[in-house]
């Protein structure tokens, strides 16, 4: 079957679901929702439903970006447009569904908003008008909330798969490579490098079998998008991952996902094999010359497992520990078969790049740092959420208006970005724009795309303890100055944070992380140091009230400490029968 | 006449054969069997060995490097407390400290009955949620230390997660 069969086919499918005579419910279902409790709200929705005998299709949808609104659900009804609940529990499911679906009556202090053309129900507002979807340019993101991760043909039926087809159809892989290049799209897991540049490595490197890996390890504390995109639109990485196989004639794909996170790994593989059931993966895909397979792989709890080649040794199953460089990837990867990384939201963006051009991508976002940034919310905000908007936003734009300032009128302190490995930045940091190199420039990163917010209840020394312990729970101890040097790192922290530290405890701090920096193989403990640096600079002033007047300006560092210590075999002797 | 130690074993062997994924490796193996079983017995790295043609040592040296495994039965009911940077800005200290003290525990573990495992989760994925705990793999967003309480109460009304019967 040709790519306009199959897309016709899927929009009347998709027609008669969101304009039919039934009443339609999504339910968003991504981690965020999970927490907040929407699995117990879905089961006590369908067994009301059916207790009640009222017809409705429920669909689980991914993530809105507004989790604070979790769990979301919302309703449409024929001719009407969709209405949305927000914070819905188990208790007042069955009054929304009994007042909405039999009558137009709901319980107003649930109603969240409306969107469609369709106009509000009754004067609810539009969630367009609201900050947290207007400022948003969903790209990556831009059928979660709406389409259901487990239906293929419902992403069809939103343009989906029209990239690939185009780039089989019209365009050979340097023309693909090109496009990519020319929308300026830049690595999105950290090291913001050009992915264009980073696909053409692999083309001159001998097939037949070539991969491509998406790294979906996502370990970050703080950082969720990866898995908010395979939660919420597996396909739009499934789409971007065969692009890049086409584009660097690689035969296979593989999704690297950290094992426990069911959602992602769960919707992808359902992806998966309908993308295989529709001809779009496989042999000859849509007819063409071109087959491409893709699978998923898991790995343990592991941090490292990130890094590129350490990815590589987890896929076959090995400690996920780092290679020495060279050889680099393309030459010898996985398998010691060529090979190419990219993270999640890279791999996603490509197929709306090909479809609507380089130039579209390229006129989003500022300076070097085209397109959008997908930011994780999270921390002393009014309003956590999974955030899609152009480049070039400021922080302070993004804490305030997006995030609804700094929660209970407290006072802005700090902002971790980047993941325990980024750094931290005081509260002058408003100012700041969402650029990958403005933001390295200002001493921290904005690496995977967390932010966390910390108001002035938060002690910066409590803080950097707690990214420290991080850091040393996941060395993955191969090499020294990382393994050991995180330790030292450690200790002194927490003799800092206990009213304990010795007399040039800073001065050895900066010495330690000076040989981290040079000795270390990964980028583990190359940028292990920099959370620390980041906040020696910014907080001076917080350290010196535990070094030299032994107190904590918010009393967080007079709490328990619990933090687990790195169990990794150099650390414990794990015999086994013992 | 099978013993128990036989039916660990054919089970083992079921997990490590059963996988779906087109990629068998030592440690897909081994994740196979901990979401069967819950735990990496001895048996199972014997068995993982032979089945991937390798030695019991590197079996292990992978088992014994990722901290999902574990090495003895679990709980029949497992919680875990997310201690990334969110969660503690937002009072994972004070829920450590209900939930340790409610199970009897002073750091990660099974409690005495062996009815329940803790362990620390460096992310649990749902930041915005935070501070996040799961009980049985199921997520809770927001848990202040009384619902966390609550929760461990209501424990042993739950189904446990592992089947072990299998």
């Amino acid at each position: 079957m040709n790519y306009e069969e199959i897309a016709s086919r899927a929009k009347t499918e998709w027609d008669a679901m969101t304009n039919g005579s039934v009443p339609l419910i999504r339910v968003g279902t991504a981690m965020c929702g999970h927490a907040a409790g929407a699995f117990r709200v879905l089961d006590t929705m369908k067994k009301h439903l059916a207790a009640k005998g009222i017809e409705a299709n429920i669909q689980e949808v991914g993530c809105l970006g507004l989790c604070y609104a979790e769990p979301l659900i919302d309703i449409k009804k024929p001719g009407k447009s969709r209405l949305f609940f927000n914070n819905v529990t188990t208790e007042d499911i069955g009054q929304i569904l009994d007042e909405y679906l039999v009558s137009d009556g709901y319980p107003q202090e649930k109603i969240f908003g409306y969107l469609g053309n369709e106009g509000p129900v009754k004067d609810e507002v539009s969630l367009e008008s609201m900050p947290g979807l207007k400022l948003q340019n969903r790209i990556a993101l831009r059928n979660a909330g709406h389409t259901s991760p487990y239906d293929i043909n419902q992403y069809i039926a939103n343009g989906g798969y029209k990239g690939l087809n185009k780039a089989l159809s019209d365009m050979s892989p340097s023309d693909v490579i090109d496009e990519v290049k020319n929308s300026g799209l830049r690595g999105r897991g950290g090291a913001a490098f050009p992915t264009g540049v980073k696909w053409s490595f692999l083309v001159g490197s001998p097939g037949p079998t070539k991969y491509i890996l998406c790294n979906c390890e996502e370990g970050d504390p703080g950082a969720y998008n990866d898995k908010g995109i395979l939660e919420s639109d597996p396909h739009t990485l499934l789409e971007g991952l065969a692009i890049a196989g086409y584009a660097t004639g690689a035969s296979n794909g593989v999704v690297f996902i950290r094992h426990g996170h069911e959602g992602p790994i769960q919707r992808t593989e359902k992806a998966i094999e309908q993308a295989y059931e529709s001809g779009l993966l496989g042999k000859n895909i849509l007819g063409t010359d071109f087959s491409f397979d893709i699978e998923v792989a898991l790995t343990g709890e592991s941090y490292v497992a990130g890094e590129e080649t350490a990815l590589m040794e987890a896929v076959e199953g090995k400690r996920s520990m780092p290679r020495y460089r060279p050889p680099f990837p393309a030459a010898f990867g996985v398998w010691g078969k060529p090979s190419n990384i990219n993270n999640v939201k890279s791999l996603s963006y490509a197929p709306e790049i090909i479809s609507k051009g380089a130039d579209w991508f390229s006129s989003i976002g500022v300076n070097q740092s085209t397109g959008t940034a997908i930011v994780c919310l999270s921390g002393d905000v009014n309003r956590p959420g999974l955030y899609e908007v152009p480049m070039g936003l400021t922080l302070g734009e993004v804490i305030d208006d997006l995030g609804g300032g700094v929660s209970n009128n407290d006072q802005l302190k700090l902002l971790q970005t980047g993941g325990p490995l980024g750094g931290v930045l005081g509260p002058d940091s408003r100012d700041i724009h969402i650029d990958f190199d403005e933001m390295r420039s200002a001493g921290a990163i904005f690496g995977s795309g967390g932010i966390i917010v910390g108001s002035n209840r938060v002690c910066a020394v409590d803080l950097t303890r707690v990214l420290v312990a991080f850091c040393q729970f996941e060395s993955c101890g191969k090499c020294f100055p990382c393994r050991l040097g995180m330790e030292h790192l450690l200790e002194i922290v927490e003799r800092i944070s206990n009213y304990d530290s010795k007399p040039g405890d800073m001065d050895l701090m900066k010495s330690v992380g000076g040989t981290m920096e040079a000795g270390s193989l990964c980028g583990h403990g190359q940028l292990g140091f920099g959370p620390i640096r980041s906040a020696i600079t910014h907080f001076e002033e917080d350290f010196r009230l535990h070094i030299e007047e032994n107190r904590c300006p918010t009393g967080s560092c007079d709490r328990s400490k619990i933090v687990p210590k790195n169990t990794r075999p150099y650390a414990t002797d794990h015999v086994i029968g013992e | 006449m099978t013993t128990e130690k036989d039916n660990l074993r054919t089970t083992i062997k079921e997990a490590i054969d059963s996988q779906k994924r087109p990629t068998v490796t030592v440690l897909s193996s081994l994740l196979a069997i901990q979401d069967s079983i819950g735990y990496i017995p001895e048996e199972a790295i014997e068995e993982v060995a032979v089945h991937s043609n390798t030695s019991i040592n590197s079996v292990f040296g992978v088992a014994s490097f990722y901290p999902n495994f574990r090495f003895t039965p679990p709980g029949e009911h497992s919680v875990e407390v997310c201690w990334g940077p969110t969660c503690h800005l937002k009072g994972s200290t004070e829920l450590l400290e209900v939930v340790l003290d409610k199970l009897g525990l002073a750091s990660e573990g099974d409690t005495e009955d062996g009815k329940v495992s803790f362990r620390f989760n460096t992310c649990l994925g749902a930041c915005s949620q935070a501070p996040v705990l799961s009980v049985d793999h199921e997520l809770y967003g927001n848990v202040n230390p009384d619902m966390a309480d609550k929760l461990l109460g209501d424990l042993d009304q739950r189904k446990t997660h592992y089947n072990r019967s299998k």
